[in-house]
This record gives structure tokens, sequence and C-alpha cells, in this order.
């Protein structure tokens, strides 16, 4: 029972409790008119839609791939002669991996990506641990006679890069939480305050990831010049939460500046203080306006993030997508589809930790 | 010396050209122990004038006098009972009243303060309700939450803004007889706004009409001589109910007649008549 109670909260959280119900009111039997019409609406047509991308996909690819094969064996004929691109025809129609076009990988390559990622993962935590094991001992005598440990340096694994793309964009979130919700608290109480930064917030909310990576460098790059310490890190994940605050600053504000009449009236005839108005009613009455804020930050966060890591050469998602890009290997573009649906896949997740905290603050929800 | 005091009171909302004077030359006066009800209509504002004497809005002209002194301000001696009960909704039935309790009583322990809530909570017999939130609560119980958040902190006079206006018949019924009997138990001085004449009649000791605004201003009082405690089915065969009640009824249609004919205008209607279909 209590794990049936489990699995249907998970299929909740990720919003897939109408399909799974509807299909277990298949299997049970439970059937009527109405449940015919919502398995075709929450079964059937997901289903249609998910295959009918896959076929999409893999119809495109295949012309695509038609049109630079065509386009290489025209260029082998020009330049080289028709025997050279006979062979070239005959190379790229044996399903060699040498000579196989440039263009958008077949869902089945982007499959096969996932599974070469997987297995350098495996190998690379393999050769983690061996080269821990073996320098166990030195480190200890090292850490006794007070120098620094020998740290593994190798290459990061595309897990390792998820990883830390997950607490870069955790840091530049928690930046953006304690700069714009204390402001937007005091910008929301201070009609005047608020007028007199207002052209502040509405100049620099649409300015673009990348000016501000390039803004944060120029700043951050004078901190660390005597530094021997990695800043790139550093600038990423202020960039990004530069970057994210302000829908939360925007929506605290409003939410603190917006608080029910009838709220401010009843803080008057009980007589709190100052404080404890805003602590009692002000900031209780504007928690879902906040959280509503917070869940765009994070998703906007999560977006810039790939975007900034490219620029700031930060490890994680956004520079494993470049490196791909700039290494040209015959599965390069494979893989980097496959960081797409990771990235896409982890940003749903975000959002529905970021949705189920806001349904828990909210005190005007009605389950 | 009076307990409430209203001299020539003046209330304007707007400045300039869209001045609109809401009240005007009000004067009241209550005494302590009293028991009064203001009825109007809709819309006349007679939230305006219970807001003046709790001290959330301030007269433009005149003055309200609370024991001889001004009022500025609000002040935990004047019990406020909300139109909209405006509880606060992320806390529940229990913290609700606790806030309003801890605020008036600030030198308290927390058990003691803890036991005034629970006194109030069980008057308005919300008991097993104690830890759930308003949203769970009907009306009904949402609005004795209120009660038992204003009498908790034990003011002096009661002020009630309309506060049984969006309950039904039934209800309202019984929650007239809580107030009734909470405030007959120490009787306390109460300013009841209604627009329900009935009620007034069944609560108040005297019933001041308020004339609809703009520029709304009180009407003769009318005293109700029925003896406490009230029946409420044998009040509709009293007569000196009936005599009230019609007194005070055709006092407020005239006005309301008065008013409508004030605002009535002449519309040119084009002169047509309806085709005829009938061959």
């Amino acid at each position: 029972m209590k794990q049936s109670i489990t699995l249907g909260s998970v299929t909740k959280f990720i919003g897939l409790a109408g399909f799974l119900e509807t299909i277990k009111n298949v299997f049970t039997g439970k059937l009527d008119k109405e449940d015919l019409k919502n398995i075709f609406r929450k079964v059937i047509m997901p289903l249609a839609s998910v295959l009918l991308f896959f076929a999409v996909w893999y119809l495109g690819a295949n012309k695509l791939h038609e049109i630079e094969a065509d386009h290489l064996i025209n260029k082998a004929l020009v330049e080289q002669g028709p025997a050279e691109a006979e062979k070239l025809r005959a190379c790229i129609a044996s399903g060699d991996k040498s000579c196989q076009p440039n263009a958008l990988p077949s869902p089945v390559q982007v499959w096969g990506a996932y599974q070469t990622l997987l297995a350098d993962h495996y190998l690379i935590s393999a050769d983690k641990k061996a080269f821990i094991e073996k320098t166990a001992a030195i480190n200890e005598k090292r850490i006794a006679n007070g120098e620094k440990p020998i740290t593994y340096t190798g290459r990061p694994s595309f897990v390792d890069q998820i990883f830390t793309s997950i607490i870069t964009v955790f840091a530049g979130f928690l930046l953006a939480l304690f700069i714009a919700v204390p402001i937007g608290i005091v910008i929301g109480l201070s009609p005047t305050l608020r007028s007199s930064v207002n052209w502040l917030i509405q100049i620099f909310k649409p300015v673009s990831p990348v000016v501000w990576f390039l803004l944060v460098f120029m700043i951050v790059k004078t901190f660390t010049k005597n530094s021997s310490s990695d800043s790139a890190f550093i600038i990423c994940f202020i960039s990004v939460g530069l970057c994210s605050m302000w829908a939360t600053l925007v929506n605290t504000a409003m939410g603190v500046s917006s608080v029910d009449k009838d709220y401010i009236n009843v803080a008057k005839v009980l007589k709190l203080g100052p404080m404890q108005k805003v602590f009692k009613v002000i900031l209780p009455s504007s928690l879902p306006l906040i959280f509503t804020g917070l869940r765009i930050t994070l998703s906007v966060a999560w977006m810039v993030l790939i975007a900034i890591e490219l620029l700031a050469q930060s490890p994680g998602l956004g520079l494993f997508v470049w490196e791909e890009f700039q290494n040209g290997a015959n599965d390069s573009n494979s893989k980097i589809i496959a960081a797409m649906f990771v990235i896409g896949l982890i940003g749903f997740m975000l959002d529905r930790i970021m949705l189920t905290i806001q349904k828990m603050v909210s005190f005007n929800k009605n389950d | 010396m009076a307990y409430l005091e209203l001299n020539n009171i003046y209330k304007t909302y707007g400045q300039g050209d869209n001045i609109t004077e809401v009240l005007s030359n009000i004067n009241l006066t209550i005494e302590e122990g009293e028991f009064v009800a203001i009825v109007g209509f809709t819309g006349s504002g007679k939230t305006t004038l219970v807001n003046l004497i709790n001290g959330l809005l301030e007269p433009t002209k005149g003055e309200v006098l609370f024991k001889g002194e001004p009022v500025i301000g609000t002040s935990h001696e004047r019990g406020v009972i909300f139109q909209n009960y405006s509880l606060l909704p992320w806390l529940t039935v229990g913290q609700n009243v606790y806030m309003a309790v801890k605020e008036a009583f600030p030198k308290k322990s927390k058990s003691d303060l803890q036991a005034i809530v629970a006194e109030y909570v069980d008057m308005v017999n919300l008991t097993p309700a104690i830890n759930k939130r308003p949203k769970e609560l009907s009306g009904g119980m949402r609005q004795r939450v209120s009660v038992a958040r204003a009498l908790a902190m034990k003011p002096e006079m009661i002020i009630m803004d309309e506060p049984l206006g969006a309950l039904d018949a039934l209800t309202r019924g019984n929650l007239q007889d809580e107030i009734l009997r909470i405030w007959g138990k120490d009787k306390r001085t109460a300013l009841l706004i209604t627009n329900d004449v009935d009620e007034g009649i069944y609560m108040a000791d005297r019933i001041i009409p308020l004339r609809p605004g703009p520029r709304a201003t009180l009407g003769p009082e009318f005293k109700i001589d029925i003896e406490r405690p009230r029946d409420k089915t044998a009040l509709n065969d009293n007569p000196n109910f009936k005599k009230t009640r019609n007194a005070i009824i055709e006092y407020l249609m005239d006005i309301g007649n008065e008013r409508k004919s004030q605002i009535q205008k002449e519309y040119a209607l084009p002169d047509v008549a309806p085709k005829s279909f009938v061959w």
C-alpha cells in the first residue's frame, strides 16, 4: 500500500498521473465511455506524438544525410575525378564511420552516443578509483608533512559534467535568492525606493547572459588577479545568479507591495510593530509570489548556465557541448543531441521541484 | 461624558475636482454598555464611518472622542470584527487568535496566552477546528473566528462592520445569539453596522439610520424598548417590534425614494411604435 502511494505521488510529481492512471484502468477493466475518451486523450495521443516526433526526426535526419552525402560525392567528382567519387559513394553506402558526412544525427546514432558516454563514464570512474587507491598511501604522507595531496586531474566524464552543472546552477540560484529576495522586500516596502531604482531594474532585466558574463568577468578578473585558483567557476555562477535574479526581484517587490488591504488593516487593528508587520503579515502573504519568482529564476538560471559555461570555459554541460562541437568527431553531433535531451530533462525536473515547493507554501491552494 | 462621541464629522475622498464628500455632519453619542446599531443601504458610507471610529481613517473635519480622548490610530480598547473576516489564511484558527492575544497582552506568559486562546475559541464553539486553516472553514465558522479574535483582546468596545452580511439566514441567527450572549456576559459597549433592520432591532438598544451617501448623514434615532433576552420567534408578535420595524423601514424607503427622484433623469426616447405583424 505504501509503495503505491509513493508511486502515485512520484507520477503526479512528474506530471504523468493521468497517463498511468488511465493505463491502470485499462488493465483492471474499469472502463466506460468517459474512460475511452480519456485513453484517447491521455494515452494514445501522447504516445502518437512521441512516435511522430521520432519519425520526423528519423526521416529528416536521413534526408539531411543524403543531401550532405551527394554534396561530398559531387565535390570529389569535381576535385578528384570519377574513380574517387565512386569509391566515396561505396564508402558512405557501406556505413563506414570514417567517411560519413557531418549532418544531423538520427535517433539511433544518438542512442549509440548515450551508450558511448555511459561506457566512457564507467571507464573514467574506474580509472579515478584506481588512482585514488594508488595515491592513498602517498597522500597520507603528504598531508602528514603538510603538503597538498595529489588529486585526480584526468578528464571529467559526461556524468561528472552533469553534476558540475547542477552544482553551478544551484550556486547561482542561491546567489540570486540572497540578493533578490532581501532587495525585493526592501523595494516592495518603500514606494520611494521602488520608483528610484525602477529604471535600473527595467534596464538590466533584459540584458543578455553573454553580456552579464562579460561584465562579471571584467570585475572578477581584478579580484582574482593574485589568486592561483580557477576563477571560471566563480565567474560562471555569479553571472548565472545576476542574470536570473530579476524575476525573483520583480515578483518579490510586487508581492510585498500588493498585500491585501484587509491584512494590512488587521495588522493595524492589532497594532503590530513595523518588524512584526513585515514578518507576520507582509512576508507570509507574499510568499506565493516570491516562490513563483524563484521558480522562474531557477529555469532561467538553468537555461543561461549552458551558454555561460561555454563562454567561461567552466566545466559542465555547456562546455561539454562546445567541446564536442569543436571536436568534430564522427559521433560529436550525436553527443551534442544527447546532451540536449539531458539538459532538457534536468531543466524539467528542476522546474517540477520548484513547483512542488511553490505548492507547499501557497495558502490559496484548493486541494 | 459620553463614552464615544462623534462631533460634526465630515469625510471626503479625493482632491480638487474629483472630491467626493462621503460623510457629512455626523453626530453620534454612545453611552457605556450600550448596544447601538447603524442601519443603511450598501454604499452609503457605513464602512467609512466604522473605520473612522476604529481609527483606520481620520476624519477630514470634526472629531471622534473615545472616553473623552480624540481617536488617533487604532487601539486595543476598540475591537473590530470586519465584514470580510480578514483572517490571515496562512495561520490556523488558534494562531490567528493567538496573534491578537499576544499583541493585546504582551506581558503574559505563553501558557496564559494559550489559555485565553482556548477559552475564546471554545466560546465560539470552534475547539474542534482550532488547528484548521481559514480556507477549510465555512463562512460562518470564519466569522466566528473573527469574533473570537476581536473579543479575545478583551476590548472595551466592540465595533462590528456588517459582520453577518455574507452569511445565510440560519448561520446568521445563530451568530446573532452568540454575539448577544457574549455581549450580555460582561456588558461591553457595542456598535453594529448592518443593512438588516430586523437584525438591528433584535440586537440593539438603539437604531440609527444612515442616510445614503454621498454626503451621508445620520437620521433620527429609534429606541428599541423590548426587554432582553429577546426571543426571536416571539418578537414577530410583539406590537412594539412591528411598530418600530415599520417606522424604520418606512423611513428608509422614504429616503430611498427621495434619492431616486433626485437622480432621475429625463431620457429622450425616439418616437417609435411597435410594428404590427397582424394582417
